[in-house]
């Protein structure tokens, strides 16, 4: 991959601003269009590309196996956490009113950041873990016959 | 066009090229999402199918065959079978009502109600965040559930990981031996 | 059935007949066509064109997309498509990526286990694997299995 010098210049360029895009995606989902999912999606498609681009080995240094591994358990985990919080509040399962009961639109802000912050990691860990898992596997077919 | 690409998708032998076509096929239909109005659909379409699918097919290419051989079956059989079903579809649609029309049943019960509702106990403006999220919340958990079971069950497939695991219960066992 | 075909019946109906089409196209592709990526695929445009089924059944003519402006003052005036169908498409569609995923990934294990994807030649490998299971086992299970 020594001899895709544009390739790899505007990589580095766009990596980060793809990053930071997700993140305006995932916070800003209450006013504009996206959420987690979206979130989740392009934040997976910045580490895909960085490892389309510079090799397999490079992305898993910057983000190890194990660290996506952990990560796809742990939005399920925030998401039903948030559920299981609200109960311990004495409200019902997954009520977000419960986080401000003075102000429940209020609380309902929190909990729908905090459930998507759930969603968005869950989904870009397991797309991640999928890319990795796909590419780690020894292809069959050489550079050339592309 | 959408039907045009798909119909492309039939003919085509080679799979880098049916690899890409899906491609454009997910992005038109992301426009088409935007001129129905469902801008966070289009958001995701254009994202998912276009950026993630596309790399994920290309991925299994790479680990398998890049033609597909020509199959040596009649084709009439399944074309007879999608035409009937076709016609029972077109036929139910008759009842439909027209694209747009306002009383139309879809319109009339839950969706106006979300509306109405969102403005006070949600207070947030993108109404498909505060139905997806709140309303919603359950069917979100049980998606999300859905992603993470099919992550864990690309990863046992093949991530390589249980064949390790295997390989070391095995060195275990002839420890133990 | 009391409907008439005029132009305006026509055209409100065109967009439910092209998704058949599509929906029959993907299918088409899942039936007849041996090579398994290519199922895949013919099951994404099949998926694809519910999810345009759907939305177009949220659609209001004159409408705008569901999100309110930022201040929350909102004109009663403006229409509102139905936000519903949005929310179970695009939770469908994340889905539906995953599910592709995993379709993939058993297609790679196919390949490594009968080092083909065309579905001929895999019903061609079962069939003699089947055929020296009973050469062997035939006799004692009484008979050909």
């Amino acid at each position: 991959m020594r001899h895709h010098l544009i390739l790899r210049v505007i990589t580095k360029l766009l990596v980060g601003a793809i990053m930071l895009f997700a993140f305006y995606v995932q916070f800003h989902g209450d006013f504009s269009p996206g959420g987690g999912f979206q979130a989740g999606v392009i934040m997976a498609v910045a580490f895909i590309l960085y490892g389309l681009v510079f090799s397999l080995h490079n992305v898993q240094r910057v983000f190890p196996p194990w660290l996506v591994h952990k990560l796809v358990a742990l939005g399920v985990l925030i998401y039903a956490g948030t559920g299981v919080v609200s109960m311990f509040l004495g409200y019902t399962f997954l009520d977000y009113g419960s986080f401000v009961p003075s102000h429940p639109s209020s609380g309902q802000h929190y909990g729908i950041l905090v459930v998507e912050l759930g969603v968005g990691v869950t989904v870009t860990a397991v797309m991640v873990a999928i890319y990795y898992a796909f590419a780690g596997r020894p292809p069959r077919l050489s550079d050339e016959e592309w | 066009m959408l039907v045009l690409t798909a119909v492309a998708v039939v003919r085509m032998r080679s799979l880098f090229a049916i690899a890409m076509l899906s491609g454009v096929f997910s992005l038109l239909s992301a426009l088409l999402f935007i001129t129905l109005d469902a801008v966070d659909v289009a958001f995701t379409e254009a994202a998912v199918g276009a950026g993630i699918s596309a790399v994920l097919v290309l991925g299994t290419l790479a680990l398998t065959s890049r033609f597909e051989k020509p199959t040596k079956r009649s084709p009439a059989l399944p074309l007879f079978v999608v035409m009937v079903t076709g016609a029972a579809l077109i036929y139910g649609t008759l009842d439909m009502p027209n694209l747009g029309s306002a009383d139309a049943p879809a319109q009339l019960h839950v969706g106006p109600d979300y509306l109405e509702r969102s403005v006070e106990e949600i207070d947030i403006p993108n109404v498909v965040t505060s139905i997806l999220a709140s309303y919603r919340g359950f069917d979100t958990l049980g998606e999300t559930a859905v992603v993470f079971t099919a992550g864990i069950g690309v990863l046992m497939l093949i991530s390589g990981l249980s064949r390790r695991r295997r390989r070391d219960d095995e060195d275990d066992e002839s420890e133990e031996v | 059935m009391g409907f008439e075909l005029t132009q305006e019946y026509i055209l409100g109906h065109m967009n439910y007949w092209l998704f058949s089409v599509l929906m029959m196209t993907g299918l088409y592709i899942v039936v007849a066509k041996g090579n398994l990526v290519k199922k895949i695929v013919g099951l994404n445009i099949f998926q694809t064109s519910v999810f345009m089924l759907y939305i177009s059944m949220g659609k209001i003519t004159g409408g705008t997309a569901p999100i309110f402006p930022l201040d929350m003052e909102i004109d009663p005036d403006v229409i509102y498509s139905n936000p519903l169908p949005h929310v179970l498409i695009l939770t469908a569609i994340v889905v539906g990526v995953a599910t592709t995923s995993l379709g993939l990934a058993l297609i790679v294990r196919i390949q490594e286990e009968f080092n083909t994807i065309e579905e001929d030649d895999i019903l061609k490998i079962e069939r003699a694997i089947v055929q020296a299971e009973n050469a062997i086992h035939g006799d004692a299970m009484g008979g050909r299995a």
